[in-house]
């Protein structure tokens, strides 16, 4: 690959790779969630990531010439090849945990997708523009329940408080400047600190930033993600239904 | 949980022009979650433009047991149906 398109293979890559592996992690509520009602939300929320994903990786797949297509590089890359945030990865936990991480993750992949919309490169403009209603849905879902839950019972404040206090130090990594994306932190702060104080919570105390998954160096969480998501076609190879 | 979060009738319209139609019901804390969970619900295969939602509870149903006096008498009276007017030939869109 020439030296433009590298670059825009492995940006296609870093954008794929958040959704896919966050509709990963939802689906894993499917059929457990709290209510009917809230199971179908994250399993819709899934499907729209794995949308996106397919979408990103399909042109990462298309740029890099090399006849791989999105399941191949869904399906048949090693964790240390996966550059999806760290974030994104981050166990479940409880409700609150899951909102939490959706919360952080949504807001800021809103402001992103506005930017990929905007850009001169076309597919990735197109997809960006389909992107951004979609994730407006996700953010408007995780930040009425951040308020749902902080300004709701006893329980649920210390819940959304915890689950904000997890995810906290994985939102450094966000702004990471290879992505372009360090100018969305003033708007993003801005939308954050608006839905803690409407939920009546406190922004959580500064952390040290946990970095790395955009090289590839993954909590220990991706790998047993991974292991779930591609069992069936390393063990099946070409497997259809 | 679920037992304290009361359900709400979801209507859908299909489209514009045509009106809201019962679609089934979801629990939820509020008005706002009522809309999203009905959203998610039953209009995830573009089923429809618009949502109402409403509080089952503020649903008055007629009695089942007042079925015959509320509903008998119009069973023999079927000259209230349209049917017993000639349609001009050439009349279209009856």
């Amino acid at each position: 690959m020439a030296g433009e398109e590298n670059i825009l293979f492995h940006h296609a890559i870093r954008l794929g790779d958040d959704p896919l592996i966050l509709a990963q992690r939802l689906s894993e509520w499917c059929g457990h969630a709290p209510m009917l009602e809230i199971d179908l939300a994250l399993a819709n929320i899934a499907l729209d990531l794995f949308g996106q994903a397919t979408h990103f990786l399909g042109l990462a797949g298309e740029v890099e010439c090399k006849g791989r297509d999105a399941d191949a590089l869904a399906f048949h890359r090693d964790v240390l090849d996966f550059h999806n945030c760290l974030l994104v990865e981050q166990p479940n936990g409880d409700f609150a945990q899951t909102i939490a991480r959706q919360f952080l993750f949504s807001n800021w992949q809103e402001l992103l997708m506005h930017e990929i919309a905007a850009a001169s490169e076309l597919r990735l403009s197109a997809i960006g523009a389909k992107a951004v209603k979609e994730i407006t849905y996700h953010a408007r879902f995780a930040n009425e329940w951040v308020v749902r839950l902080g300004d709701g019972t006893e329980e649920s404040r210390a819940r959304m408080i915890a689950g904000l206090e997890w995810m906290w130090r994985f939102t450094g990594e966000l702004f990471d400047p290879v992505d372009g994306a360090a100018s969305l932190k003033t708007e993003w702060d801005a939308r954050i600190a608006r839905t803690l104080a409407e939920a009546g919570l406190e922004l959580p105390k500064p952390r040290r930033a946990a970095m790395g998954g955009r090289k590839g160096h993954h909590s220990e969480h991706l790998g047993h993600l991974l292991t779930e998501m591609q069992f069936l076609p390393r063990a099946y190879p070409g497997a259809l239904w | 949980m679920s037992k304290e979060w009361p359900l709400w009738e979801v209507f859908v319209r299909a489209r514009n022009g045509l009106s809201h139609k019962h679609a089934g019901s979801v629990h939820a804390a509020d008005a706002r979650m009522a809309i999203e969970a009905a959203r998610d619900t039953y209009t995830r295969r573009m089923e429809g433009v618009s949502l109402w939602v409403v509080p089952s509870a503020a649903i008055t149903a007629s009695d089942p047991g007042e079925a015959d006096a509320l509903f008998e008498p119009a069973s023999d009276k079927v000259y209230r149906h349209p049917t017993f007017y000639t349609i001009p030939e050439g009349v279209k869109n009856i």
